[in-house]
């Protein structure tokens, strides 16, 4: 194949979108330039003038879309390796646009993080010749970026359909995955003195609720896959058959994530702890009770369990609608995550006025703006790679 | 009562002794608080406020990591909340408007008997166990090896904000002068090292709240004041683990 002929390859397929498949990708760009505008701006002026972090409640919404992408990007590593690493049949399907939307995920997190850090490029020069390996998120950073190369190399060679090699760097991703998602969890789980996050189990919770959102994921982009490339998914049964095993994969993890819910609201009434209890009830009664009641339980937990469960596999607009539904839900868990561990001031104990009511934070303009370039760095990759790489056709063997 | 030269306007400190009439009221209804009963807002009997002090202390009374081991007593129930030790904190370390170093939180309990506002002075505790740099990615944040004081490399600092998360006292903010996360250091920079024995909170404070030195001298003040049993001393957030080199004591 000559270069000439790759490119008239590459040109025809990327001409070939429809007007919706246009306006998607010019929408998801525009959001991407308006949010490194946004965050350009944020750090010529200062992040004490334009987001809306302070000095108690200093990770906002930046970090929970950070959070919220990385978790997505291991979770559907972990769920497509299930298949090609694995070797599951029935996961094999959904393996190649796993693994590519993987990738898109992580860089839409890497893109939000590069606005959320102060002087991004100190951390190149020192994560690399000051390390510190007590630190969780040293860990990550690290681990996380030997991922991400493991994951392009292995979407390489499944396009190149070298599948030892690809189950290899498959295998090496989903180790790096595991090690970094559960170092991201222990970011959390290790602060003693922030009694909501602290806990051995904020690891392992990190990893239930990656694989759920990657379920999740998985179908959404499944489903609009075949939108963006005009073909009908029912009639693609190895495709169907195969988010019937993932819809059922995503019904257990949604009861895993529950009672792992369940059992922390518990753990925070109990007893009342301190500092814990104050972080529960705001959730349970409080200011964040619409986003965990609505949102966290709701749209994240059990609407989509009853859809997926009525939708008998069948009913692939039920899947669709409730894998939305998810997301959503799935963003405001980790929106809660973030700001609710910071609210309850840490001197909140000692009765003083300046810290005798609940913290509260509100998103600023800008860090609005570079949430949604977030999603608009995933939604680009999307739908270029969906045209690109010609739909992720897998070999059926 | 230590005299204090407060030079940076030019005031000459009295002594508590020649305080006004209603302050020297106030430290006298200081004083008698019941003991333990308010300890940093937690109940603690003598026994175990000493025990968990000496949990921190007693284990380096025979032998102390640095030297000198700088630390801090807070007299909380003398701070009348003057304030003049945080003005004399921006002044010697260039603290931004929006930031700060050390500031006094103020405690009402309106049915108390007797007294019913207190003044608690905090800042960077210079912890034994500091979960700030435990968790800097990048060890910009560090205990310098001779004094433990819990330091700032700013050419390293990324802004991850990490240790403001890790740090259970509120003791950090991030400089955008200095690009750089920024906290008391004791002014280990700005006196300490030009041979000044007190930090300028210290030296400021009028009423001898802040009583500063080195806690592996026997012959210090801090010595005597810390290794004792007569008066309750406590420590903010035991429970974080870290083991604060700021105590808190009465009278």
């Amino acid at each position: 194949m000559t270069l000439n002929e790759m490119e008239s390859i590459v040109s025809g397929r990327l001409l070939s979108g429809g007007a919706g498949y246009y306006i998607g990708v010019i929408v998801s760009a525009l959001l991407v330039v308006a949010a490194v505008v946004a965050g350009v701006h944020a750090f010529i002026v200062g992040h004490e003038h334009t987001y809306g972090v302070t000095r108690e409640v200093s990770w906002g919404i930046l970090i929970a879309t950070y959070v919220f992408f990385v978790v997505t990007s291991t979770g559907l590593c972990l769920v497509s390796s299930i298949g090609h690493v694995f070797g599951v049949e029935s996961y094999m399907p959904i393996a190649k646009r796993s693994v590519f939307l993987s990738i898109a995920t992580i860089l839409a997190g890497f893109f939000v993080i590069a606005f959320e850090i102060k002087i991004p490029w100190r951390m190149a020069i020192y994560n690399v010749i000051s390390p510190n390996i007590t630190s969780n998120i040293w860990w990550m950073g690290t681990l996380y970026g030997v991922y991400l190369v493991l994951m392009i190399f292995e979407f390489l060679f499944l396009n190149l359909n070298k599948h030892k090699l690809a189950v290899a760097m498959g295998f090496g991703g989903a180790v790096a995955g595991i090690a970094a998602h559960s170092n991201l969890g222990a970011v959390f789980g290790l602060l003693m003195g922030r009694e909501f996050w602290h806990g051995p189990y904020m690891s392992i919770y990190f990893i239930a609720s990656a694989m759920m959102t990657g379920t999740a994921v998985i179908f959404f982009f499944h489903y609009l896959a075949y939108k963006v490339n005009n073909e009908d998914l029912s009639l693609d049964r190895p495709m169907v058959a195969s988010l019937d095993v993932v819809r059922r994969l995503g019904i257990l993890l949604i009861c895993v994530i529950m009672f792992f819910t369940i059992w922390k609201m518990v753990a925070g009434v109990a007893g009342m702890p301190g500092g814990k209890y104050e972080a529960v009830m705001a959730l349970v009664s409080g200011p964040y009770a619409i986003n965990f009641w609505l949102f966290e339980a709701g749209f994240g937990l059990i609407f989509p369990l009853l859809l997926f469960i009525a939708s008998k596999g069948k009913n692939l607009m039920m899947m669709f609608v409730g894998s939305a539904m998810m997301i959503v839900g799935i963003f405001v868990m980790r929106y809660d995550l973030v700001i609710v561990g910071q609210i309850v001031p840490v001197y909140h104990e000692l009765g003083v006025k300046e810290f005798s009511h609940l913290l509260s934070y509100t998103p600023s303009f800008h860090e609005i703006i570079i949430t949604l370039g977030g999603f608009g760095v995933a939604f680009f990759l999307f739908l270029v790679g969906e045209k690109l790489f010609a739909g992720h056709k897998v070999e059926h063997h | 009562m230590k005299k204090n030269k407060v030079e940076f306007d030019g005031l000459q400190n009295e002594g508590v002794e020649n305080a006004p009439v209603e302050d020297r009221r106030r430290f006298l209804k200081m004083g008698l608080a019941l003991t333990g009963v308010f300890a940093g807002g937690t109940l603690y009997s003598a026994s175990s406020a000493v025990n968990k002090v000496y949990a921190s202390a007693g284990e380096y009374a025979k032998k102390y990591p640095y030297k000198p081991h700088y630390s801090m007593i807070m007299h909380q129930n003398r701070c009348i909340d003057c304030e003049r030790c945080m003005t004399a904190c921006v002044k010697t370390n260039d603290v931004p408007e929006y930031g700060y170093r050390t500031t006094i939180l103020e405690r009402e309990v309106k049915d108390a008997v007797g007294q019913k506002r207190e003044f608690i002075p905090v800042l960077c505790n210079q912890c034994n166990l500091p979960q700030c740099t435990r968790v800097c990615p990048t060890r910009a944040t560090y205990k310098d090896k001779t004094t433990g004081i819990v330091m700032m490399d700013t050419a390293k600092c990324i802004g991850c904000l990490t240790c403001q998360q890790g740090c259970p006292y509120n003791a950090r903010y991030f400089s955008e002068e200095k690009h750089a996360v920024d906290k008391c250091n004791f002014c280990l920079d700005t006196r300490l090292s030009k041979g000044e024995t007190l930090t300028a909170c210290s030296e400021a404070c009028p009423a001898d709240v802040r009583v500063f030195g080195d806690l592996s001298d026997p012959n210090s003040r801090i010595y005597r004041e810390v290794h004792q049993i007569e008066k309750t001393v406590w420590v903010l957030r035991p429970e974080a683990g870290t083991r604060p080199n700021v105590f808190y004591t009465r009278g």
